[in-house]
């Protein structure tokens, strides 16, 4: 048998039941790439014969005798780029990168009819979650976005992302596009059970399997309490998980691991092991959870970090400023309603993986997925009591993350396993374990009540918040501290009051996920705000406009406690102006003829923190090479938040040059400074001042050595593209380096810089859609998006972060549903059943950029990662009240979950 | 995903005189298109029905042949009869495949009946075009059943151990008649909710509403002549109770009555024009 890949042949035979995708990874053809391993996500796409299909649904050995073509294969042998390789790279039709291989081998086999006639339909079976396809579209219709780069003005620029070209030829490596000789592989066995206690583990049978070497229970762990949540700051988490328990709080948790030859034997090794289990009651309502009686999720036994374990609180949180009381008093009309939302999950397209080595120093090597490895190694330090310098975690590409990958869900397991037998060891988590045994964003439950006078002047807020932090803590607190902070900070009101809970349940665990608790509470106020309006007969806009937060304004919630956060720039004004202004104008669309559809438009505003109020910090380091260019070393990773790019044109701008010099080292804590993560939005505003601060005076240096080297005067030195003019003089750096090494000089250094003091971003958005009288779909006719992200370092791919954002706001608020049974097991664990947005669910948003520039953030810019989400749902919901005459106050809207008031009240209407 | 229980495939290339010997943990292997999207631990080998050469359409004045193997792909590309009308039903119940264009170039009709579930489009397809099925036991001997009584639940059908299903004939009388389709997604071009046929004679009168994906298995009700829309609703209720819905994260129960009794209405409205 022969196997023809990319024009190459190969000799080597799949296993009977293997799919074509392992089989072309197995021979090296990394750019197939998994993202669901069930046919859903088409990151696996390649072409047999020309046509295109999903690889991990193709038994290998039907791919016998036929021409097998990856990404890899698809430029010319001249290495000339495929069209529309060149196409993603002209638009930037990619973030993360990791669909990319496969939306161009699905593009690049469509026709010009295909494209022009039904692209929607091509495309259903490719999931993005980070683009919202805008740029997607832009690179197979051929719109060129990314604009040229000029030496030192690379800031404002649209330049396309260092990895470009690696990511549309499917060279980009992420975590598991590696092999390792003697690599062994791990599963797990997760609980069938959501509370259960473990009588006995007999694991004789597995280890019996051919292939198993090793097979961990909890007895085979550290017995060490941690947290799964990366923080800079543990003390910020509860500790209440073992890496391997004997008590079973949730369905999916993991119980044993196997370690074997291949990942069949370690599938069959957990089949084989039994486990006896005594199944305890179990709870997975957070007000039950509340109630005397209820069962406990954690006994008074764990963390006393646990506010009262015997009522399942992991914390509760109390504050305000003034009285509320008095405020309700002096209120002509008063709004009061809950409002409710679900759990959504981050559906990365990279799952969670690592692999763990012991090298021949004997230290522990860990290549990982993560937002942030230095966390990460410091977490493999405590629970295996091992020394820093013992310790290296790095990550290659990453492929997603959106605070998913801000947990260690994996490392622990292969790093006990690769010290434990002396051998690689990788997992994989499937797409099922992501969603049953990963985590999801916080259901909360936010009772919003609001007194304002008939002027609209607020005077009073009160908010009540129960999120279900799931069965364990592990970001139960920060999210719950966000979620009452800039939700309640954004309105000026004398009279505040807050009482918030974080409630264990046996549920899966909740995490961090982009908005970080605060999505689900501005929701809530967003939605009041509007009911409010109504009540008031005032216009949303104007309600809003009278009540929020002004320059100059402290931003109060929980209390009036001195804060390091401040209104660094202020664009919130423009925002709601630009919204306002493009509903007004209306972009065209209509609703579809008939008499059918019911329209209104809605709005929400949003305001979030620039960092997390945790310590969060960032050093960058900066040389000049030998050839003259850069290499800035910096630890936070990238996974398609785009900071790589921002890193590099703040370097080039500031030392003269284009992006294209600066190289970068990342993500290695053995290559790097320290760096606290790529999470809470600081890609841009911690690490990128870090790269700001260290290119300034860098930028010094390289002047004050070339003056003093040539003899000219420093205010006659400047630096252009690739040298340093003094005078009439011009030095390349490559010799200006040489110059300073042989006289002692250093032309490299580092620079730290830290998440204080914090600016504030805002965000409005604004809907115009259509909702059917008797179905209940809802048509989005016009999205307007407004970000104040101070200065824009890059257009484009600002646009990229909102458009991104909004796709997985419109997702939580139209589409996705996680659904949890009465035994508390997830029932739609795979794409299919959790349906996450495709091409053929994304409206164009209309964006527009404030034109602010931030008094704190590096060259006056902000960050804008996570931000955007969070007024899409509200200003939906508003919209469908707008539309509909009915608030609905739990998301998601999906028809079936709405049609029914909607049609009792309309459906009689015209015919 | 790799099957990683399987120990063996083998190329059935007959079914019948005792070619293959029916085991715990075999199955048949069509696209492979659902066995390889989920994990199936109990399965052992695989039996390749691709092995058994079965031209994928046969069209004739009497109807159309389609092999239980025949790709989505090829019958998408099925061009149609001017005078079977009802043929663009084939168009529409591949474009309700959750599945990608992609996954239509390995899927087989047969698979995506085998399979039996509620929101299977050939199923809908080949139930409202009256569709007759045609099976083989292990002995080679052949029988054939009306499509609408293949799926008996949710992932549920006739097929007894080892037997598979052939063919599937679609008679020319049901292709001639005029159709009408309509179905309802969660999502853009997401699974079916509720995929709802319709199909009267030529010359109008007896009507036949074929209601799937928001049933179990599928529904038929036959009129002899055009009914009213009371006499629809009525007929609908009785056979379809209110638990006779399906439950699942693609549509709650009474959403998929309430969009059945509605897209039925406006099939019946339609059909009931002049023909056109």
């Amino acid at each position: 048998m022969s196997y023809h890949v990319n024009g190459k042949t190969f000799s080597e035979n799949p296993a009977a039941g293997q799919c074509l995708r392992t089989f072309l990874r197995e021979l090296g053809w990394f750019g197939v790439k998994k993202g669901c391993d069930a046919g859903d996500c088409g990151a696996c796409s390649v072409w047999l014969d020309g046509v295109p299909v999903h690889s991990c649904l193709i038994p290998a050995y039907r791919a016998e005798g036929l021409q097998i073509t990856t990404i890899e294969g698809l430029a010319g042998e001249n290495g000339d780029l495929h069209p529309m390789q060149r196409q993603f790279l002209d638009a930037q039709g990619f973030q993360c990168g990791f669909c990319t291989a496969g939306m161009i081998m699905t593009a690049a086999s469509l026709s010009a009819e295909d494209i022009q006639g039904d692209l929607a339909r091509h495309l259903k079976g490719n999931l993005c979650r980070c683009t919202g396809y805008h740029a997607i579209e832009d690179a197979i219709h051929g719109v060129k976005t990314v604009e040229e780069d000029r030496p030192g003005a690379s800031v404002g620029t649209g330049v396309g992302a260092p990895a470009g070209p690696e990511v549309v030829t499917g060279k980009a490596r992420y975590t598991l596009d590696t092999t390792m000789e003697g690599m062994l592989h791990l599963k797990v066995l997760r609980a069938p059970h959501a509370h259960a206690k473990i009588v006995s583990i007999d694991k004789s049978a597995a280890l019996a399997v051919p292939g198993v070497h090793a097979v961990y229970t909890w007895q085979d762990v550290p017995r060490k309490l941690y947290t799964t949540s990366i923080h800079e700051d543990f003390r910020v988490d509860p500790n209440d998980t073992y890496m391997l328990d004997n008590i079973v709080r949730f369905v999916g948790q993991r119980i044993v691991a196997v370690v074997a030859e291949s990942e069949a034997a370690a599938e069959e090794g957990c089949r084989q092991v039994v486990v006896e289990y005594e199944v305890l009651p179990a709870v997975f309502d957070p007000e039950e959870a509340m109630r005397a009686g209820a069962p406990v999720v954690h006994d008074t036994s764990g963390d006393q970090f646990i506010r009262q374990p015997e009522r399942n609180i992991l914390i509760d949180i109390h504050g305000g400023i003034g009285d509320v009381e008095t405020g309700f008093a002096a209120a002509d009309v008063i709004h009061e309603a809950t409002y409710g939302t679900h759990r959504g999950q981050h559906a990365h397209l990279e799952t969670h993986c690592s692999i763990s080595w012991v090298d021949e120093d004997g230290r522990l090597n860990v290549r990982t997925t993560s937002q942030s490895p230095f966390i990460c190694r410091d977490k493999l330090c405590y629970l295996f009591g091992l020394g820093l310098q013992n310790v290296r975690v790095f990550c290659d590409r990453v492929g997603g993350g959106f605070g998913g990958k801000q947990e260690v869900l994996t490392e622990d397991l292969t790093a006990l396993a690769a010290i434990n037998t002396g051998r690689p060891v990788q997992w994989e988590f499937t797409r099922e374990e992501q969603f049953s045994a990963s985590t999801v964003r916080h259901p909360m439950q936010t009772t919003v009540k609001l007194g304002a006078t008939r002027d609209g002047t607020l005077t009073a807020i009160q908010m009540r918040v129960v999120s279900n932090t799931g069965a364990y803590g592990n970001h139960g607190g920060e999210t719950l501290y966000h979620a009452c902070s800039e939700s309640v900070g954004l309105y000026r009101c004398p009279n505040k009051k807050i009482d918030a809970f974080a409630v264990y349940t046996n549920t899966l665990p909740s995490g961090a996920i982009r908005g970080y608790g605060l999505t689900q509470t501005l929701y809530a106020v967003e939605c009041a705000m509007d009911e409010l309006a109504r009540a008031l007969e005032m216009d949303p806009f104007d309600l809003r406009q009278k009540n929020v937060v002004r320059p100059g304004d402290p931003m109060l919630s929980l209390g009036e406690e001195a804060s390091d956060t401040e209104i660094g720039s202020y664009g919130l004004d423009e925002c709601a102006t630009q919204v306002r202004d493009a509903l007004a104008r209306g972009n065209g669309v209509a609703a579809p003829p008939g008499g059918d559809w019911l329209t209104g438009q809605g709005i929400a505003y949003a305001m979030h923190d620039a960092a997390p109020p945790t310590e969060h910090r960032s050093e960058a380091r900066l040389r000049v090479l030998e050839d003259g260019a850069f290499e800035l070393a910096i630890g936070t990773a990238e996974f398609g938040n785009g900071t790589t790019t921002q890193h590099v044109q703040i370097a080039a701008s500031t030392l003269g040059t284009v992006a294209d010099r600066v190289r970068v080292v990342q993500s290695d804590t053995d290559k790097t400074g320290f760096d606290t993560g790529a999470f809470a939005s600081t890609g841009t505003f911690v690490a990128s001042k870090a790269v700001w601060l260290a290119a300034e005076a860098l930028r010094e240096r390289i002047l004050d050595f070339a003056a003093s080297h040539t003899q000219v005067g420093r205010d006659m030195c400047r630096l252009d593209a690739a040298a340093v003019i003094c005078g009439e003089v011009r030095i390349p750096l490559g010799d200006l380096l040489q110059a300073a090494e042989t006289s002692g000089h250093q032309l490299a250094l580092s620079r730290r810089a830290y998440g204080s003091p914090r600016s504030v971003a805002f965000n409005v958005h604004g809907f115009r859609i259509a909702v059917h009288r008797v179905t209940g779909e809802i048509i989005i006719l016009q999205s307007v998006h407004a970000a104040d992200a101070g200065t824009v370092i890059n257009p484009m791919q600002l646009r990229g972060q909102v458009e991104g954002a909004v796709a997985q706001g419109i997702g939580w608020a139209l589409y996705e549903r996680m659904v949890i049974d009465e035994t508390g097991k997830v029932v739609n664990p795979q794409f299919r059943n959790y349906r996450i947005p495709a091409y053929a669910d994304i409206p164009r948003t209309e964006i527009f950029f404030a034109d602010t520039h931030d008094t704190i953030g590096p060259l006056g810019a902000k960050g804008m990662g996570e931000c955007p989400i969070n007024p899409v749902a509200p200003a939906l919901a508003n919209a469908l009240e707008d539309a509909t005459g009915i608030r609905f106050h739990d998301l998601p809207f999906r028809p079936d979950l709405i049609y029914r008031p909607i049609f009792e009240k309309h459906g009689m209407a015209t015919a | 995903m790799n099957l990683n229980t399987i120990e063996e495939v083998r190329q059935a290339t007959a079914v019948a005189g005792g070619d293959v010997e029916w085991r715990d943990g075999d199955s048949w292997l069509a696209g492979g298109t659902w066995l390889f999207s989920e994990p199936q631990p109990y399965l052992r080998r695989l039996l390749d029905l691709r092995a058994m050469g079965w031209q994928p359409l046969e069209s004739s004045d009497g109807g159309l042949r389609v092999a239980a193997t025949c790709t989505i792909a090829a019958l998408y590309a099925f061009p149609g009869r001017p005078d079977w009308p009802a043929s663009f039903l084939i168009d529409e119940c591949c474009r309700a495949f959750l599945a990608s264009f992609k996954i239509w170039n390995t899927a087989t009709v047969g698979g995506n009946i085998c399979m039996s579930l509620p929101a299977g489009p050939m199923i809908s397809l080949t139930t409202a075009l009256e569709g007759v099925y045609i099976i083989q036991g292990l002995d080679g001997a052949e029988r054939q059943m009306p499509a609408l009584d293949f799926v008996t639940g949710n992932h549920q059908n006739v097929l007894q151990p080892g037997e598979l299903l052939r063919a599937i004939d679609l008679p020319a009388a049901a292709l001639r008649k005029r159709a009408a389709f309509r179905r309802m997604s969660m999502t853009h071009m997401g699974r079916s909710t509720a995929l709802l046929i319709g199909t009267v004679l030529p010359q109008g009168g007896a009507f036949t509403l074929t209601v799937s994906a928001a049933t179990p298995r599928p529904v038929q009700i036959v009129f002899a002549e055009a009914p009213d829309a009371r006499a629809l609703r009525e007929r609908l209720n009785e056979a379809i109770p209110d638990d006779g819905y399906f439950d699942d994260v693609h549509g709650a129960p009474e959403y998929r009555k309430h969009i059945t009794h509605y897209y039925a209405e406006q099939i019946r409205a339609e059909l009931a024009g002049a023909p056109a």
